[in-house]
């Protein structure tokens, strides 16, 4: 190996290590530090069982909306033909480029109190700020863009060809896209729902805005882990960190187990 | 099923794809639409497919005018350039996709489709997938998946254009075989003249989206209307604004005759059983002449030789 290349090596995975091995790996040391037991009773604690829930129902709310969002939006970018195109595919990387407390304070001024909607909502008994309906909305948004963005290149690259072919062979519009486009951009969308859930489970900012943060009640997990922090309780909050990454990481293990359950199939479908 | 277009017009932006067009395919027959890239034959094959639609005029398959029907209830069978493989499917549920379409019977559909990989020798191939192929067996897939719904037409773009020389001679002559047997009214898009010459029994030829002049093969070699299709259609020889000469036609005459004009022999190219002359004239002017190969050596035909030829009176276009 050259000596530059191994330099480069050096570089990359000693910046990977600062920044990234090593915080997650003390997190770890310091949570186990003590041993097991601490560990499960703050894990197990009502208000972080509760965080954990929450955070659960808020993911599997919002990353099936926004896959079926996502694979509709790049469908319409890629096969559709309209003005405006170019200004609607800018719009949808919108949330990546706001900061996630601007969306939660956006939210607040559309559907709160004294939001457009707040005076109807309420008038309907339908509370989104403060709780759970508007912590969907701000995990939606912030992670909003990754099935689009992930599914729209697949779809590119495949090209109209094998869906024309269907469509002369009698397939209408609704089984072209389960039986020929679907097969052939599902792992697009599985990534994109990784990515989707991995931000959805992590959201801090907008969440924290729009959930008013009571605890027992309107506490993600991050928020949970904050706010166990800023209470000097330090091994709850690292306990609950654990169990968030464990989550992420249970997220991505699921994916790729998924992955590869057609083999055949699969090499079929990456090699032209 | 015949098909007729009547005056179908097409642009793309400020690109006319199609101006005006007309051709009448009888049923069963074998045609070819010729011309460079660019001349519109492949819109007008889509056009007639319905994955694009005209910009005015009509399109009849059989008596039915299909000008505004969407391509899935047209029952054509389309073969794509590229193929258009399913890649996630095998080779027998490619070829089957348009049965199961249509919700036939499962043991209907297998035994349709083994008959028909039979017809396209691909039998033993029906578990594999579109990646494990080579360009010949995938063009041949296509084909089958084309014809497994029994169609009206068949409509092939560009059939042979991505596979190599002798695989496409091989192929071609099959699908020549396949068409009398099963005679499915068949429409091809080539820009190869030679393709469309040795297939074809009606050649239609396409120029920056117009139609110059269909016909046979032979009407079109033998009384080329235009310059256009006269150079397009076989080799020929530029002799002035707008006349011709095909180089089968220029006579080498034996050095004893002491008639025809003078010319320099500057090259001899032996082709096999052709040979080309090419030779410059006493006025000045480049030419070549096909000659076979028992003639070059009866006229023992050297490079630098000077000799005597006959050029019959050219074509001219007005």
């Amino acid at each position: 190996m050259s000596f530059s290349r191994l330099g480069l090596r050096t570089v990359a995975l000693g910046y990977l290590a600062l920044l990234l091995l090593a915080p997650v790996a003390m997190i770890f040391y310091r949570t186990f530090e003590h041993g097991i037991a601490p560990v499960w009773d703050a894990v197990t604690a009502p208000n972080a069982v509760h965080a954990f829930w929450l955070s659960i129902e808020i993911v599997v709310i919002a990353v099936p909306l926004n896959t079926a969002f996502g694979v509709g939006m790049a469908l319409l970018l890629e096969r559709g033909s309209f003005k405006g195109k170019a200004l609607l595919s800018t719009l949808v990387d919108l949330p990546f480029a706001i900061s996630p407390v601007v969306v939660g304070l956006a939210l607040v001024l559309v559907y709160g109190k004294t939001g457009w909607f707040g005076d109807w909502l309420i008038g309907h008994g339908i509370q989104v700020i403060f709780s759970v309906p508007g912590m969907v909305l701000a995990t939606a948004v912030v992670s909003l863009p990754f099935v689009v963005r992930e599914t729209a290149p697949v779809l590119r690259e495949l090209g109209t060809d094998a869906e024309q072919a269907a469509a002369t062979l009698g397939a209408g519009a609704w089984l072209t896209f389960r039986r020929i486009t679907l097969p052939a951009i599902r792992w697009g969308i599985v990534y994109g729902v990784v990515l989707t859930t991995a931000r959805a489970l992590g959201e801090f900012g907008a969440v924290s805005v729009v959930s008013g943060r009571i605890e027992g009640q309107t506490q993600t997990l991050p928020l949970y882990v904050q706010g166990q922090f800023e209470n000097f309780n330090i091994t709850g909050a690292y306990a609950s960190a654990v169990v968030l990454a464990l989550l992420a990481l249970a997220t991505l293990v699921a994916m790729n187990l998924l992955t590869r359950r057609t083999p055949a199939r699969e090499s079929a479908l990456t090699t032209p | 099923m015949a098909i007729e277009v009547h005056d179908v017009s097409k642009r793309f932006g400020d690109f006319v794809a199609l101006d005006d067009v007309c051709i009448r395919v009888n049923d069963g027959a074998l045609t070819a639409l010729l011309g460079p890239s660019g001349s519109g034959k492949s819109t007008l094959l889509r056009i007639i497919a319905g994955l694009e639609s005209p910009d005015s005029g009509e399109v009849r398959i059989g008596e039915e005018i299909v000008t505004d029907a969407p391509a899935r209830t047209r029952d054509v069978g389309f073969v794509f350039q590229h193929y258009a493989p399913f890649k996630h499917m095998t080779v027998h549920e490619n070829v089957a996709f348009g049965l199961a379409v249509r919700k036939r019977p499962k043991a209907e559909i297998r035994a349709r489709v083994s008959e028909l990989l039979g017809l396209v020798r691909l039998d033993g191939l029906a578990e594999r997938y579109p990646s494990q192929l080579s360009g010949g067996q995938l063009q041949r897939m296509a084909l089958a998946r084309a014809l497994a719904v029994q169609p009206r037409v068949l409509l092939l773009d560009e059939p042979f254009g991505a596979l190599d020389a002798q695989v496409r001679a091989e192929l071609r002559e099959w699908l020549r075989r396949l068409h009398e047997e099963i005679h499915v009214t068949t429409i091809f898009v080539t820009h190869d003249q030679e393709e469309a010459m040795a297939l074809a029994e009606q050649i239609v030829v396409m120029n920056k989206g117009r139609i110059e002049q269909a016909g046979t093969p032979r009407e079109l070699y033998e009384s080329s209307r235009n310059e256009f299709v006269m150079s397009f259609i076989g080799p020929v020889n530029r002799l002035g604004e707008a006349s011709f000469l095909r180089p089968h036609d220029i006579q080498i005459l034996p050095s004893a005759a002491g008639e025809g004009t003078e010319a320099l022999i500057e090259r001899v190219v032996h082709l096999g059983f052709e040979v080309r002359v090419e030779l410059k004239l006493h006025d000045g002017r480049d030419v070549w002449a096909q000659v076979t190969r028992e003639s070059a050596q009866e006229l023992e035909l050297q490079e630098g030789q000077i000799l005597a030829v006959r050029l019959p009176e050219p074509r001219v276009f007005a």
